[in-house]
């Protein structure tokens, strides 16, 4: 076979390789979106969940997925924006000791998931008796996400030129100043679309959440929203079921007689969370690089 | 006199706060390393108690296959043999890995070098897209088409390292894929030049140059991949089967170590022999990301030359 024979047989498989994707992968969102779509409705997306009967919902895992998702970004962008902050604007870069941290934090994200949502368990649920809440699955979620959200911090901040740190200098600011004023303000697009991508993550995640924000949703009372209330859905200390854990728990052990129908539908909700949080950012992003910078 | 010597010896109020905020955004990055220390030195503590207040024989649980923590053999001593979920974990992993790579790779080539607008249209936003899809949806879909079809293909339950492995495959593709792209985009375009000016058709081109020099990238993106698939939990619990046997052939039931933790932590009692031995299998899955991690680093000392 000549060089150009194979040239025109690798290019044929190539194309039938990528093709080949192409359709795994359209079948594979085909098949969510068709499968779960015609079981979505309003009645399924509010009302709670049924254990041993058909026709219940997903209106608390729903719920608790979203109040879960705000509550661990609460806790763990600070500590991202910081972390992001001193790796980018003030840590030496040639030094050891940066170098071992950094190591670290690529160890933290490589971690399996269980295996952080093991600890969690030990840490939070059993040691410092948080017992099965949100709070725990938060923290335990807020490790998940640090390195995910440190890295797109550092990375959304070393992307701003030096030439804005100089000005800053020049203007006689100091570094925590012109970091605050000047580097943040022009990094915040890029943030933003970090926090929203890792907020997909985190939304879909449960092998960290089935041993410390529990495995059950008890029903809770939308009128009563003082948290410090035991059935408030705003109250931290509950169990909290997530749609993720709810998906998994109904495949490996659910007895209702439409789990097959609850779980599509519930799959095709994640899904389109994904979806929503994909275009989020990037419109997002868009928006605020035009609010901030005054470009068109 | 005085004010204008306080003025210039005294730390000024932006010095304070610049050190106000390297002490904050310091006590950050100390925070996580805290966390990282403290998940080590738990699961260590909690996964060595096997061996230490169990006095289970290190041998006997990684080359063990009968894993029943509660009872006892001949010898009177704890069934505690992990090596079927050992071996079951590490099927599941290479084989994803063999059936990805080849996909991952010609889609990346095909994005890259074949067509890139219609790869920039089409399959990067796909790709991107199917990174975020969380893992029980990939767990429900295997459930529901991979098992079925297995178990018409190969008769049995259908459940099995096979199965877990279809599911991993279609679950590192786009993670393994994207890599690549990056590592592909990455290489200089004076190399694609220099080897179409030798006369070099663009497969040769192709093969002998840009996928050469981006080798080291891509075995990075196939050990990431790696690494994911090994420490993913509950895609592969759905559809292995969950017997802790030793895997004997492909269909039949098995189990991974990420599979029989999540199934069994909740069933133990803490501190009793079958949960410290479920802790150890922890600790084997944060040894094993730590060893992938080492990989990736040599792999990229070795390409950075």
């Amino acid at each position: 076979m000549n060089a150009k024979k194979s040239d025109k047989l690798a290019t044929i498989i190539l194309f039938s390789i990528a093709g080949f994707v192409i359709l795994i992968l359209a079948a594979l969102l085909g098949y969510i979106l068709i499968q779960g779509i015609p079981h979505l409705s309003w009645h399924f997306l509010t009302s709670p969940a049924e254990s041993f009967t058909a026709g219940g919902g997903i209106g608390i895992q729903l719920f608790n997925s979203f109040y879960l998702l705000v509550i661990t970004m609460i806790i763990s962008f600070p500590i991202a924006l910081g972390a992001g902050i001193y790796l980018n604007e003030y840590a030496n870069q040639k030094s050891k000791i940066i170098e071992v941290i950094r190591t670290m934090i690529e160890i933290l994200s490589s971690l399996p998931s269980v295996v952080v949502g093991l600890f969690g368990f030990l840490l939070f649920v059993v040691q410092f008796k948080f017992g099965f809440s949100l709070l725990s699955g938060a923290i335990a979620l807020t490790f998940f996400n640090l390195p995910l959200l440190t890295r797109s911090v550092e990375e959304s901040l070393r992307t701003i030129p030096d030439l804005q740190r100089e000005a800053g200098a020049a203007l006689g600011l100091s570094r925590w100043e012109t970091v605050g004023h000047i580097i943040l303000p022009a990094a915040l697009p890029s943030i933003v679309t970090g926090i929203v991508l890792s907020a997909g993550r985190v939304f879909g995640e449960a092998a960290a959440l089935i041993y410390t924000a529990g495995q059950s949703a008890p029903v809770v009372n939308f009128n009563d929203w003082n948290p410090f209330d035991s059935t408030s859905p705003l109250n931290v200390m509950r169990p909290a079921e997530t749609l993720a854990v709810h998906i998994w728990k109904i495949n490996s052990e659910g007895i209702m007689p439409d789990a097959a129908a609850v779980s599509a539908g519930a799959s095709a909700v994640l899904i389109i969370a994904v979806l929503l949080f994909n275009f989020a950012a990037r419109s997002l992003s868009k928006l605020l690089y035009r609010r901030l910078t005054s470009s068109k | 006199m005085d004010e204008i010597k306080d003025a210039l010896t005294k730390t000024s109020a932006a010095t304070k706060k610049d050190r106000f905020g390297r002490a904050i955004s310091m006590a950050a990055l100390a925070l996580i390393l805290i966390v990282v220390i403290s998940i080590f030195w738990f699961v260590a503590s909690k996964g060595l108690a096997t061996f230490f207040t169990n006095h289970v024989n290190l041998g006997d649980f990684l080359f063990g296959s009968k894993w029943a923590p509660g009872q006892l053999d001949a010898h009177g001593k704890p069934l505690a043999g992990a090596a079927s979920m050992i071996v079951g974990s590490f099927l599941v992993t290479l084989l994803s890995a063999i059936i990805a790579t080849p996909f991952a790779i010609g889609t990346a080539v095909f994005m890259t070098e074949i067509s890139p607008k219609r790869g920039a249209k089409i399959l990067q936003p796909v790709t991107e897209l199917l990174v975020g899809i969380p893992s029980v949806v990939y767990g429900f879909i295997g459930l529901t088409i991979v098992v079925p079809t297995m178990r018409n293909l190969f008769g049995g339950s259908g459940f099995g390292i096979l199965a877990g492995a279809m599911v991993l495959f279609v679950m590192i593709l786009p993670t393994v894929t994207s890599m690549t792209v990056d590592t592909l985009k990455a290489v200089p375009r004076h190399y694609r030049e220099s080897a179409l000016a030798l006369g070099a058709t663009r497969w040769q081109m192709i093969y002998k140059v840009i996928l050469r020099s981006a080798t080291p990238g891509i075995l990075t993106a196939i050990v990431f991949g790696m690494a994911r698939a090994f420490g993913e939990a509950l895609a592969v619990q759905m559809v292995v089967g969950n017997a802790a046997l030793m895997p004997h052939n492909l269909t039949s039931p098995a189990a991974t170590l990420t599979s029989v933790l999540t199934q069994g932590i909740g069933n133990t009692v803490m501190g009793s022999l079958e949960n410290n031995a479920l802790w150890s299998l922890a600790l084997i899955l944060l040894l094993m990301s730590l060893v992938f991690n080492l990989v990736i680093r040599a792999i990229g000392k070795k390409g950075a030359m």
